[in-house]
């Protein structure tokens, strides 16, 4: 069923990755959609293994996650584990570092409550490249400017879902307005602990992770192990404003009084003029 | 950050590296610079006057340098610009985010520009070296509130640049709130190296030697100080590893030795002088290799600061 979508009200991701397969399917329409070359060398290294793209980058806005995750010891009939399997993307953060960072202002938050990097603007400082906890946002080689996901911002302003979802064979990738998607996560969480699979855990589906994801996950396993930062560790770069500017305040008033004691022990040591400085500035 | 648990970081790296290297050493030696010349032109003595001249000279290159540096770092180098203007459609006007230090530095840099040229003209002129400067330039440049105000955002410019680092998620800056002030000790104790090592090339300069190599012996022990306290920060993150493992114990060691001149002025005499302004520490023989030990140290740990986070 189609989403209908409207300007000011929320839309988002939730990625189940309990039934993601694996496809890729995200990744290709990601990138036909959105005209996302390969990176150099992006399939030299990794062109034969599952994972042939690596990583989020500049041209690689979906990634599927390869995550080895098969046990040591076998386990019992029909409770193996193999791969974690996980389509990542940027997470369109409620209270995004990068946004926060960025000095041009490039970074905006869209009519559909979106974060979207407007390339025009992007003079590439790479100030949010430092902020990402997520590693998303990269440079377009060709373009010299920051790139990430823009939740096909195109799409939206036409009427239509994200070409990574309308994609997804087996609805891994949920498109649709943030509530809904939340109520649908959180029944789908239940379903899972229902039947015995304790580890399901969502992720980023409340205010706890940077005030909520748009792009909200359930995972199988901790968050680190899909290198998402655990709920202690989700924080904003701004957190060390004030200790940093502190620190530097502290240090120019004693850099100060160390500058008065060494003028104050020469003057000790004599040879001081009696000339005032305004005199011997003339 | 959970305390003394292994910080998470899975953070991508913006690849700042040689540009901001020597951005942030010229800042902190400028920032350094202009501090001292302020203190030494109206707190210390007349025969001072030299020496804060010379400092006035060597911030002011920073002016050009610094803008040239960070414009060269960015990808679009013709957009520096939007630093301080905003183009997105509809929202034309200046940018300024008080809580990014990027936005607050660019601002702090033209500021301090304005102040430090006018300054540098005005020692020009009292040089002798500069005609015709008209008399308002003159009058404003070497006042107290003029120097002040400029002492202050130089010392802003020569601490942000760590704040910049550390307001981030990168492993090791994000975890410490010490980089500010480490990087304004370090530029302080630079400057002061880099004031003995020109005053060979200014006459009369030589009578403020003894303020500048006691106050680089304080600013040593002020930067050790802070050391530590990057240090301890980072052990209560668990990141301690990834910024002393090798290769970069090689350059901390480079790093520290840059502390050596002050803390053997220490040791050797404490805060001491004698008559007629020299210090009875024991000087290090060759001139210069004393300010250059400092001055490559002050650069050492900017780069392994600024690298050991990037992998």
């Amino acid at each position: 069923m189609a989403t209908e979508i409207t300007p000011g009200e929320a839309y988002g991701f939730f990625t189940d990755t309990s039934v993601c397969i694996g496809c890729k399917a995200c990744e290709v329409a990601c990138k036909e959609w959105n005209q996302l070359p390969e990176k150099e060398d992006e399939l030299g290294f990794l062109g034969q293994s599952l994972d042939n793209t690596g990583e989020l980058n500049g041209s690689t806005w979906r990634h599927v996650q390869f995550i080895d995750n098969v046990p040591d010891q076998t386990m019992s009939e029909g409770n193996g584990k193999a791969f974690l399997l996980m389509s990542d993307v940027c997470k369109h953060c409620k209270h995004a570092s990068c946004l926060e960072v960025c000095p041009t202002g490039a970074i905006i938050r869209t009519e559909f409550d979106t974060v979207f990097i407007q390339e025009d603007v992007c003079n590439g400082c790479r100030d949010c490249i430092a902020a990402c906890p997520y590693d998303v946002i990269d440079m377009d080689e060709e373009r010299d400017v920051a790139r990430k996901c823009t939740l096909c911002y195109d799409r939206l302003q036409g009427g239509m879902e994200p070409a990574c979802a309308k994609a997804c064979p087996t609805d891994s990738i949920q498109f649709g307005p943030l509530d809904e998607l939340r109520n649908r996560a959180k029944k789908r969480e239940a379903t899972l602990h229902a039947q015995g699979l304790k580890e399901a855990n969502l992720y980023g589906h409340d205010d706890k992770v940077y005030g909520g994801l748009n792009a909200f996950f359930l995972l199988m396993d901790k968050p680190e192990a899909y290198k998402l930062p655990n709920v202690a560790n989700a924080v904003l770069p701004s957190r060390n404003n004030i200790g940093g500017y502190l620190g530097g305040v502290v240090t120019a008033v004693l850099g100060l009084l160390a500058t008065v004691i060494a003028l104050r022990e020469r003057r000790r040591g004599g040879g001081e003029s009696s000339e005032s400085p305004e005199d011997a500035r003339a | 950050m959970t305390s003394f648990a292994e910080a998470q970081h899975f953070v991508g790296d913006p690849e700042w590296t040689w540009y901001i290297l020597f951005y942030f050493f010229v800042a902190g030696l400028a920032g350094g610079a202009y501090f001292l010349a302020t203190l030494l032109r109206h707190w210390g003595t007349p025969a001072d006057e030299p020496m804060a001249r010379l400092g006035i000279y060597v911030a002011f290159p920073a002016t050009l340098i610094c803008p040239i540096l960070l414009t060269l770092d960015l990808t679009k180098p013709l957009r520096f610009w939007h630093m301080v203007v905003n183009t997105t459609p509809d929202g034309f006007g200046l940018n300024f985010k008080i809580w990014s230090p990027m936005s607050v530095g660019v601002w702090a840099l033209v500021l301090v520009s304005l102040f430090t040229v006018v300054s540098f003209l005005d020692a020009l002129a009292r040089d002798g070296k500069l005609r015709g400067l008209p008399a308002a330039v003159v009058a404003v440049g070497g006042t107290k509130a003029w120097n002040v105000v400029g002492a202050v955002l130089w010392l802003f410019i020569a601490s942000y640049t760590g704040v910049l680092l550390a307001v981030s998620n990168q492993p090791i800056w994000s975890d410490t709130w010490a980089l500010g002030g480490l990087f304004l000790a370090s530029g302080l104790s630079g400057a002061a190296a880099l004031l003995l090592l020109l005053s060979r090339y200014r006459r009369g300069a030589e009578s403020s030697h003894p303020v500048l190599e006691i106050g680089e012996r304080l600013f040593t022990v002020l930067e050790l100080m802070l050391l530590a306290v990057f240090v301890l920060t980072l052990i209560a993150d668990g990141t301690l590893d990834d910024a002393f493992g090798f290769p970069w114990i090689l350059l901390w060691l480079v790093a520290l030795a840059g502390t050596l001149p002050g803390l053997r002025g220490l040791a050797a005499g404490r805060l001491s002088v004698t008559g007629g302004g020299a210090v009875t520490a024991t000087r290090v023989s060759a001139w210069a290799l004393a300010p250059s030990l400092v001055l490559i140290g002050v650069l050492a740990l900017r780069a392994v600061v600024i690298f050991s986070a990037q992998g």
